[in-house]
């Protein structure tokens, strides 16, 4: 499939707990997964702006997810911090394809993957 | 047609009046206020509890936009007023809006006065006046460490003890021998200052600040003896400016302020001044009693009513630092015709002074125990002749009753000092309409709106005048969280009327702004849910915080702790071996003995955590949760020569029987084998002072944020009642604590001797004792069912494609 090309596969779905995340490393780079409660999957860096705060282990609340350091509440739509506080983090392209999560637009991207 | 009346400044001198005038007739004016901040007006008094994080910026608006429209005000907010022009009775503002008026009002208030040393204007420098700053100092929190408070005066100390509630070292910069030097004297100021400095505060006294240095932002700050101190944020309380440039530029008479008349008349008669812009007989008032009592008569004076005019106040004062009780009214330092009574124990660390004059009192400083404060400024007020009082009766209640004398305090006696409001009118208030609750008397009566001091008085009027109706439990009554209007108590109540099973159908059926709760109400729910439903409710980890859904605290890292139990403190030379190889196989960075007496193993990484639990073989020690934390004890008569009972053993047991089960916030208990009390048990949420003839039980007490002394419940012969009633004492907490109450605000909130009530009835403890016991049954130990449970055991590794 072309998607799998440009995209890494992560993960079987069905281990992806809805809204509890789940932290991928790929190289230096650390990416927070979600499944939100409608099922959707979304990816974001998993380094709140704030203090670096891993947000896989936040509270996930519909499509926000509130950072366990100082309970900043970020979109894991759009990435961005919700007022008061101000900020934005990098969100990843997902897709679920045959029970498989994948992740796109990973810097590592093009030195890790392979036909898998 | 109605008169034009415009006030310029939307703070809370200027809006209490415009509210003085509507209670007076409503028809009479066509009323614009003009504000520059971009909020309805807010209670700037509660900044400080804002900054000290008892409050939050939205309980502190005092009128919100609705009133402006139910009253007809036309509010232009975000506007600044640039101009008055009093030929053509006109107000321009920086938006060019022209607002014509037929009376105008001055109410701009005063600013921060901002010492003009070189580098004032660096980034980091801020005085404490206004939401913006408040935001600004608590952001500043979250990423720096050292804050230095120039003023040691009442803003000066408030703002202190806020940003070391933020986590924030903080210095406090004095120009003068003694703190708060209008307020106090040289006796009760010492006082403050240690116990300020026991909760940690420093001071720099009699430092003169001759230079902010920095490069872009605050670095440090020098002094004229040559010496400085290194900070990220510098606050400005040095004192206030008013705002009187508009008026001047106008051609208005200035002095220090916008210079008034009794009737607050400028020297334009259609123009007037309140608050702290104005200055009336040479004084410009700083606290907010005289600007309410300025309100008034300008008021009655706006709607035609006679006045007498504004004669000038008296001004008292308190501090809203926890453990810093003081008040202070009137003059301070004794003169050549006064006579002062001072009562000094050095013991209980408390000071009264009382100056008289003629046979009246004419200053009033209190530190420690303030009970008396409104009593005698009271008489002060009154001017009462004091002959007939003994000494000892000016400064104890006959009787020697230490609580609040409701009965005694006369009808016209101030309350609440912030918003002048007396006995009588509270009292009223509720009679004619139907008051049960603080909150409600608050919102008719604005007694305890303000400085919050008086809540306890107000309370004490409630259940004074209600009787038996006085219901303590309904005191609180503010929303669990952003999503609901719902208290915690009509939640549960709703949870159990409705027989609501899960978190998302509480929160739909109950109508939360979110159907997936926030970061707040969601563990909360949870923990209800549970609470209620002990049995059916499956435990939803989504819900709940990092640290207890992993059963570990996650450090500032990302690494976690692993900290074994070990009951009663003790531990075994096997276990010990064993934590020491684990922490060496996995490069445990550090192995601490917690404050809770265990060995903690700290920055364990994610994914070793469940290797760490299983090579350990040791029971989760629960550190990271809303329960039991653990059982202090003394070794007891086992090996100590004065030792009484077997504590350790107790403690042992009573930390296995109540262990493991969810509380609303987490519960340290104590076991000392005498009253030598080594086990520090006066300050647990639950603590056991064995003596000779069996043990003395203690509840509700703190030794963390804000320190409380236990209060005794009773004394028991056995360790079987111990057990007992440790258990009806947990489950009473769990089925009426808010989810984040530690057990003392809990008690101060039900009553102490409501909780000895419910404590001292047989039935309700076989009741409380047998659902608690219900409820463990459904707990199992956390670390050994997450090893089992493979989908848990997933939640701690990282996925690495």
């Amino acid at each position: 499939m072309s998607v799998t090309r440009e995209m890494m596969k992560v993960m079987k779905l069905e281990e992806l707990k809805p809204q509890i995340g789940k932290e991928v490393r790929v190289g230096d780079e650390s990416v927070a997964l979600f499944r939100l409660s409608n099922g959707e999957v979304r990816a974001v860096s998993n380094r709140c702006p704030h203090k670096n705060g891993p947000l896989a282990e936040g509270i996930v609340s519909g499509e926000f997810v509130f950072c366990p350091l100082h309970d900043w509440k970020i979109s894991l739509t759009t990435g961005e911090v919700q007022k008061p506080d101000d900020g934005c983090i990098q969100t990843y392209e997902t897709a679920v394809i045959d029970g498989y999560v994948y992740i796109g637009g990973l810097k590592e991207h093009e030195k890790h993957h392979s036909d898998r | 047609m109605s008169r034009r009346l415009v006030m310029i400044g939307n703070g809370m001198a200027g809006a209490r009046c415009i509210e003085e005038i509507l209670r007076r007739d409503r028809e009479r004016y066509e009323i614009t206020m003009i504000g520059d901040e971009p909020y309805p007006n807010y209670n700037r008094i509660m900044l400080s509890p804002v900054l000290q994080g008892k409050t939050t910026f939205e309980e502190i608006t005092i009128n919100d936009w609705d009133w402006y429209q139910s009253n007809n005000i036309h509010l232009l907010s975000k506007e600044r007023a640039v101009e008055i022009n009093r030929a053509s009775k006109e107000v321009r503002t920086d938006r060019g809006t022209v607002v014509p008026y037929d009376e105008l009002i001055i109410a701009t208030g005063s600013s921060a006065f901002i010492l003009p040393v070189s580098g004032h204007d660096l980034e980091g420098v801020v005085g404490f006046r206004t939401i913006e700053d408040t935001k600004m100092m608590l952001e500043t929190a979250k990423q720096y460490k050292k804050a230095v408070v120039v003023g040691g005066g009442l803003l000066g100390l408030e703002a202190a003890r806020g940003l070391m509630n933020q986590g924030m070292e903080v210095h406090v910069v004095h120009l003068l021998p003694h703190l708060m030097e209008m307020q106090l004297d040289a006796a009760a100021a010492k006082l403050l200052q240690q116990d300020l400095e026991a909760q940690g505060m420093k001071f720099l006294m009699e430092k003169k600040t001759t230079e902010i240095y920095g490069d872009g932002r605050v670095q440090g700050l020098r002094f004229e003896d040559g010496t400085n101190v290194e900070c990220d944020l510098v606050v400005m309380a040095v004192g206030i400016r008013p705002n009187a440039a508009l008026a001047r530029d106008a051609g208005l008479a200035v002095g220090r302020a916008i210079q008034v008349n009794d009737l607050m008349q400028t020297t334009d008669p259609s123009i007037y001044a309140v608050g702290e812009c104005a200055e009336h007989r040479g004084i410009a008032y700083g606290l907010v009693a005289p600007l309410y009592e300025q309100g008034i008569v300008l008021a009655d004076h706006l709607t035609g009513r006679p006045t007498e005019g504004y004669a000038g106040s008296v001004l008292s004062t308190q501090l809203k630092v926890a453990g810093c009780d003081l008040f202070s009214g009137g003059e301070i330092h004794a003169d050549a015709d006064t006579k002062a009574i001072v009562v000094q124990d050095e013991v209980a660390g408390s000071y009264k002074k009382i100056l008289v004059r003629e046979n009246r009192i004419v200053g009033v400083v209190l530190y420690g125990d303030v009970s008396d404060g409104t009593r005698l400024f009271s008489l002060l007020k009154k001017g009462s002749d004091i002959q007939e009082y003994t000494s000892v009766s000016v400064l104890h209640k006959a009787g020697g009753d230490s609580g609040l004398d409701v009965a005694s305090i006369s009808a016209d006696e101030t309350i609440c000092g912030c918003n002048g409001v007396t006995k009588g009118r509270i009292v009223g208030a509720i009679l004619e309409n139907g008051l049960t609750t603080f909150d409600e008397v608050k919102a008719v009566t604005k007694a305890g709106g303000s400085c919050g001091k008086c809540r306890g008085m107000v309370e004490a009027i409630l259940a004074h005048t209600l009787g038996d109706k006085f219901d303590a439990s309904a005191q609180k009554a503010a929303g669990m969280c952003a999503c609901t209007t719902l208290t915690r108590d009509e939640v549960v109540a709703a949870i159990r009327e409705k027989g609501l099973q899960s978190p998302r159908e509480t929160r739909i059926v109950l109508g939360f702004a979110s159907e997936e709760g926030c970061s707040k109400c969601r563990p909360a729910l949870n923990y209800y849910l549970r609470m209620l439903h002990p049995e059916t409710y499956a435990d939803d980890k989504a819900s709940r915080y990092v640290n207890e859904r992993m059963e570990g605290n996650m450090q500032k890292d990302g690494t976690f702790s692993v900290i074994p139990r070990m009951y009663g403190g003790t531990t075994t030379p096997e276990d010990l071996i064993r934590i020491g190889e684990v922490a060496k196989k996995y490069n445990v960075p550090l192995v601490k003995i917690t404050g809770a007496s265990r060995i903690g193993l700290y920055g364990v990484q994610k994914e070793d955590v469940p290797n760490v639990w299983e090579e350990l073989e040791m029971r989760s020690g629960y550190a990271y949760s809303k329960s039991l934390r653990n059982v202090k004890s003394c070794v007891g008569s086992r090996f100590c020569r004065f030792g009484t009972q077997d504590s350790l053993g107790l403690g042992i047991r009573l930390e296995q029987e109540i262990e493991m089960v969810d509380t609303p916030h987490k519960m340290k208990m104590g076991v000392t084998g005498c009253p030598r009390n080594c086990a520090e048990v006066l300050t647990k949420d639950f603590g056991v002072v064995c003596v000779e003839n069996g043990y003395q039980l203690y509840f509700g007490g703190n030794g963390g944020t804000e320190v409380r002394e236990c209060d005794s419940l009773t004394t028991v012969a056995t360790e079987d009642e111990v057990i007992l009633l440790a258990k009806a004492y947990v489950q009473l907490y769990r089925e009426t604590g808010i989810y984040g109450e530690r057990t003392a605000p809990w008690v101060k909130r039900m009553g102490t001797d409501w909780v000895r009530q419910m404590l001292g009835n047989e039935q309700e403890i076989a009741g409380l004792a047998s659902r608690f016991e219900h409820a463990k049954t459904t707990y199992r130990e956390a670390w050994s069912a997450a090893l089992e449970d493979e989908e848990r055991r997933r939640m701690y590794t990282v996925e690495r494609p």
